[in-house]
């Protein structure tokens, strides 16, 4: 896709078919939608004295693009690495599609269908880019210690994900990268190998964790147009962003977490217009953020 | 003085290719794979050369051939490899690592305890086991070589099967790592919780990699049992264990000729400093009292040492180690 380095931070939302079908859900803390995918009840977590994560319930809709927003330390991240089987719930249960996921190992949790990026990077620094993206592929058959001495077996599979990972890598600006050590990447050609790499893996949920932190505007532009395509393709998208603009003009769904819990959820203008939110960002040039003053 | 050299020359070159160095090169190919190729830390690799050595020797003791023997060895190493990681392989790194040190000498007192006597033959061991191996030795009594590097004939038989043993699980790992299997252990060594993220079963991995680097350990204890035609607890000693990370350091992690060329070069040092110094003494260019002759086996390491550390600063990626890797670790 072509970036016109002019063009505005954000293009306008276009009122898709999808997005429509939230207008009628009220915008309330763990209202139910039409078709969840995911659903969490009643997910606690505490380090000492602190709740991090105190989700009573939450659904997110299919083939959509929902955000997490909240200040530093709302507990965002804590509530992915719970879902994801990074961290372990004090209590609490969480279904995909009606399987239950709570108490599964994070591998089994992405066989599952849901894949998360980090917030921190975790590029595989001493393997190449394209080595990073073929990692992704699912089932692949010259995983397994006897099938991968028998090349015959896998190396049409391999083809096949070698295909698809340049296609990845060349929607996000990568190609000229390909062959170098993810360890020479920037921090921001890092986001996208990592945001890539889960996409290898073809999951119908991803979970993003602040993919755009650090990527030039322009194409943060490109990104965006390729997370809608995403959802367009029917993948559903959740992701944490701290840039408001980008959240008002990509979510099809807010999510606000404070303290651990969710105080607002709604389509885009009505959580940005939120007193609750504006009070819960306070202190951290919210109002700014917003355009308005509480 | 030139002939002189000549000889602690050809000395160091027949310890280059002898049966210790082939051992040592399996043995570090073994733990190439729990380190350079899965980031394993693995302090005790001595416990499967001792558990390949002596399930061998148990097996053919107790009446069976040593062809079943052998496999049996293997096998050993396999299920070490279990019991040492399931415990461990979930938590943090540094638990393999402390639970190896331990587990490496827990097996060497095991096997010499006089409770254990009646299977291993407590501080004594057990001998004669590879009579069956001997009988299929091909080269018939003598020597060969050329010049001073000879060796007799059952010499060259155990470093004839050692070393096309060497060249064979070079080409197997080499297989292994250039496949998505291999991929996936990479990942591991870079970031477990990247591969767990991307729904690879890392525990299973790193187990699977645990049992095939012991089992190619045990290997390596096998055969340094064949050319001793005994397995004795003393023989094992930890040190043993960091001589083949040293092997594996100074070829190069993660590379596949890396180790082969690291025992080789480890085991040229130690017999070319240790024939020095013993010339130096006998000759007079050692004055006595700078260094007696009882002093030589300690001095020796420590010139080792040095050498080795010189290598590692001019080259710290090792011989065939990949320089541009270990700059993105400095990173
Ligand atoms: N492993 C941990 N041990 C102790 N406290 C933790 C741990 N992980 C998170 N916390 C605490 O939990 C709270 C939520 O952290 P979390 O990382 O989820 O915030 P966040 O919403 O992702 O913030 P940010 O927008 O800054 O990334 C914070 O107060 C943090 O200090
Ligand atoms: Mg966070």
């Amino acid at each position: 896709m072509p970036v016109d380095p002019l063009a505005p931070d954000v293009a306008p939302v276009a009122p898709t078919a999808s997005s429509r079908r939230l207008a009628s859900v009220p915008a309330q803390p763990g209202v139910a939608k039409p078709d969840p995918i995911l659903v969490v009840d009643g997910v606690t977590r505490t380090f000492g004295g602190l709740k991090a994560v105190d989700v009573a319930h939450l659904e997110v809709a299919r083939g959509l693009i929902t955000s997490v927003i909240g200040p530093n330390g709302a507990g965002k991240t804590t509530l992915f690495n719970l879902l994801t089987g990074f961290d372990t719930a004090d209590s609490g249960t969480w279904t995909l599609d009606g399987v239950a996921l709570h108490g599964k190992h994070p591998h089994s949790v992405a066989r599952a269908g849901m894949v998360r990026t980090f917030q921190l990077t975790k590029a595989l620094s001493k393997m190449t880019v394209i080595d990073n993206l073929l990692l992704g592929a699912a089932n692949q058959k010259g995983e397994g210690m006897i099938s991968a001495l028998l090349p015959f077996l896998w190396r049409d599979q391999e083809r096949e994900v070698v295909e698809r990972a340049d296609k990845l890598l060349d929607r996000f600006r990568l190609g000229h990268m390909r062959n170098e050590y993810a360890g020479t990447l920037s921090g921001g050609q890092r986001k996208l190998l990592e945001m890539a790499r889960a996409l290898m893996v073809e999951p119908r949920v991803i979970l993003l964790d602040e993919p755009m932190a650090g990527v030039n505007p322009a194409l943060v532009q490109s990104l965006l147009g390729h997370v809608t395509a995403l959802r367009d393709e029917g993948m559903t998208v959740i992701f944490i962003e701290h840039d408001m603009d980008v959240v008002m003009g990509i979510s099809d769904w807010v999510v606000c977490l404070a303290q651990g819990a969710v105080i607002a959820e709604g389509l885009p203008q009505a959580v940005g217009s939120d007193p609750k939110v504006i009070d819960a960002y306070l202190g951290s040039h919210a109002a700014d953020d917003f355009g308005g003053t509480p | 003085m030139i002939d002189v050299l000549l000889k602690v020359f050809a000395d160091s070159a027949r310890a280059a290719i002898g049966v210790q160095a082939a051992a040592y090169a399996l043995a570090a190919i073994g733990l190439n794979v729990h380190f350079g190729f899965t980031g394993l830390i693995n302090f005790g690799h001595i416990a499967f050369l001792a558990v390949g050595a002596y399930t061998t020797a148990i097996v053919v003791d107790l009446g069976f051939s040593l062809w079943l023997a052998i496999p049996a060895g293997l096998l050993g190493a396999v299920i070490l490899g279990m019991l040492l990681g399931i415990p461990t392989l979930r938590l943090r790194a540094d638990y393999l690592a402390i639970t190896t040190i331990a587990v490496g000498e827990i097996i060497r007192v095991m096997v010499r305890s006089s409770a254990m006597e009646g299977l291993t033959g407590g501080v004594f061991g057990l001998q004669g086991f590879a009579d069956e191996f001997f009988d299929v030795n091909p080269f018939s009594r003598g020597n060969y070589g050329v010049w001073d590097i000879t060796f007799n004939e059952r010499s060259m038989w155990v470093m004839t099967v050692g070393w096309a043993l060497v060249v064979l699980t070079a080409l197997l790992v080499h297989a292994l790592m250039r496949a998505p299997f291999g991929r996936v252990l990479k990942a591991i060594r870079e970031d477990e919780d990247a591969a767990r993220a991307l729904g690879k079963n890392v525990f299973a991995f790193k187990i699977r990699s645990l049992c095939l680097g012991g089992a190619i350990g045990a290997l390596a204890g096998i055969l340094l049992a064949f050319e001793a035609q005994a397995v004795v607890p003393d023989r094992y000693l930890p040190q043993t264990t960091f001589f083949i990370w040293t092997a594996m350091i100074l070829g190069g992690t993660g590379s596949i000729k890396g180790p082969i060329a690291g025992a080789i070069i480890f085991w040229f040092v130690v017999a070319s400093t240790e024939g020095l110094l013993r010339a130096g003494i006998t000759h007079g260019w050692i004055p006595d009292w700078l260094l007696s002759s009882q002093e030589v086996a300690a001095v020796r390491f420590m010139l080792v040492g040095a050498i080795l550390m010189a290598l590692m600063v001019w080259r710290p990626q090792g011989l065939f180690g990949k320089r541009e890797e270990v700059l993105i670790g400095a990173r």
